[in-house]
């Protein structure tokens, strides 16, 4: 597992699309004999079910990669939904049909109510950071600078949960903001922000990180910063909980640590 | 059959309905919140209508009265916001009127103005995605119109603009009628390039479709009341079209 371990770090230096194809080269000599800690158990003879999970935005891209090594792993696929945890709780509570529930707060997993299991799971903390446009045009450097005036400001909408965390860390820094735009999902600001339409937002930091390049990260002293605690849970009546429980063990993994690491991720 | 589609079509509104916080009714109407959503919303709907009108006529009247070569494409060209993601039109909207746009920087550098953001650009995005309606429906009435009355009155003299005032116009009045209010209601219901192109703040750019979304997750009662106040608009829109659609057909 060490030459696994190096060779994908050789290769992460080297960019995103590498990470990808190391993470699934690593995953793949793990199944081919290194015997990694994924368990392998399931019935090779077992038709191959699909599993849903509703995930919050903030999990997209770590989520899609820890879903690969899962169908590579087991015999079963992963189809996702990704949104604000606060509206996936709302769809959930509502009877949408799906398996597993990740949220980017305990809070909102309360909302979906008597359909989630027992076992929630707090797996990943998150902070905010401020992101801004590419090349820093307004040279933003701490939360106080959100409230300059000329800073075009777009933020979560205070219905979802980086919306909450947002205002707690302006409070907390003692900054009065206007903003442009109250975005329904973290993944909102970011794109306002990549396509330059807006300067400066507060989002996860590992939204800056998912979208680096397009837009850059300016720190949240830790006196202000707020953390995020992502709750994750199989769902109760879910038809397929064998594979949905496995999904979960999967994200707890050290492989689905290690993916979560690199997205910014910190362990709970 | 017909009775499975009609169920089909009604079971969602009496689940509204049947949901409804009436007790509560006035009072979340009355909250400031949900006044500003509606209001803005009127308003832009309104504005909105009122530009594709003085816009779609003219475009109307060439697309039925002209011939040159592109005249299917421009027709095609028009519908096409009508059958496009809503979300893609507002991105498309983004690339040409955003600050860094097309258009819009240039706006940016010029005139100092910046039009994501601003109620303006609600206004945009939905003449964007309504005004294909009114100009399909006008355009059906320019083509209907009886051209001898208009070459009657040519003949005893009128100018050609006197004519389109006072001949044309007055005959395809229930066509601007209609293509107005079908518009009027596709741009109170405009939820996807608005919250790409215009964003989402209250009081500015939070249409009332926008804050139903968002009040779905937090306060699911509001939402509701919200989505009565849309679908009663709906309603009172299509039965105020009944003669021409339900009618004389």
């Amino acid at each position: 597992m060490k030459d696994v371990d190096a060779l994908r770090d050789a290769m992460r230096r080297r960019g995103t699309v590498h990470r990808l194809s190391a993470a699934a080269l690593a995953v793949s000599l793990a199944s081919a004999g290194c015997g990694g800690g994924e368990d392998d158990r399931t019935a090779a003879d077992a038709p191959r079910a699909t599993i849903t999970v509703f995930a919050a935005a903030s999990l997209t891209e770590s989520f899609t990669e820890i879903g690969r090594q899962f169908e590579s792993s087991h015999r079963a696929d992963v189809a996702f939904s990704f949104g604000a945890s606060s509206s996936l709780a709302q769809q959930i509570a509502n009877g949408a049909p799906a398996d597993v529930l990740a949220t980017a707060d305990e809070q909102t997993m309360q909302r979906a109510d008597d359909r989630v299991a027992r076992s929630v799971t707090l797996f990943a903390h998150n902070r905010l950071a401020i992101a801004v446009r590419r090349g820093n045009p307004k040279t933003i450097g701490s939360l106080a600078d959100l409230a300059r005036p000329g800073v075009i400001l777009v933020l979560c909408a205070p219905e979802v949960p980086c919306g909450r965390f947002g205002a707690q860390a302006l409070s907390r820094a003692g900054v009065d903001v206007r903003p442009r735009s109250l975005e329904p999902d973290v993944k909102g600001v970011v794109s306002k922000l990549s396509l330059g339409e807006a300067d400066a937002g507060i989002v996860y930091v590992t939204d800056v990180r998912a979208a680096a390049g397009q837009v850059e990260e300016v720190a949240i002293p830790p006196a202000h910063n707020v953390v995020a605690r992502y709750a994750i849970a199989p769902l109760r009546d879910s038809g397929r909980s064998e594979s949905a429980k496995a999904f979960v063990q999967s994200v707890l993994s050290p492989s689905g640590r290690a993916v979560l690491d690199r997205a910014g991720f910190q362990a709970p | 059959m017909a009775a499975l589609a009609a169920l089909f079509f009604v079971a969602p509104l009496v689940g509204l309905v049947w949901r409804a916080p009436w007790s509560s009714l006035g009072r979340e109407l009355a909250s400031r919140e949900v006044r500003d959503a509606l209001s803005l919303s009127l308003l832009t709907s309104t504005v909105a209508t009122a530009a594709s009108a003085v816009f779609g006529i003219p475009l109307a009247w060439v697309l039925s009265r002209s011939e040159f070569p592109g005249r299917r494409l421009l027709r095609a060209l028009t519908i096409l916001p009508m059958v496009l993601p809503p979300v893609v039109g507002g991105v498309a909207l983004l690339l040409a009127f955003g600050r860094n746009g097309l258009l819009g920087q240039w706006l940016d550098r010029a005139f100092g103005i910046t039009v994501p953001f601003t109620t303006a650009a609600v206004v945009i995005a939905e003449t964007f995605v309504a005004m294909p309606f009114f100009v399909l429906t006008v355009e059906a009435g320019f083509r209907s119109v009886d051209q001898r009355l208009e070459e009657a009155a040519s003949t005893l003299g009128a100018v050609r603009w006197t004519v389109f005032r006072r001949v044309t116009l007055p005959l395809v009045r229930p066509s601007l009628a209609a293509g107005a209010v079908v518009c009027w209601a596709r741009a109170l219901g405009e939820f996807g390039a608005t919250i790409t192109f215009a964003g989402n703040f209250p009081g500015r750019t939070q249409t009332t479709p926008l804050k139903v979304y968002l009040l779905l997750e937090s306060r699911p009662e509001a939402a509701i009341v919200l989505s009565l106040v849309l679908l009663a608009a709906s309603l009172a829109v299509l039965l105020g079209l009944r003669d021409r659609w339900l009618g004389a057909v």
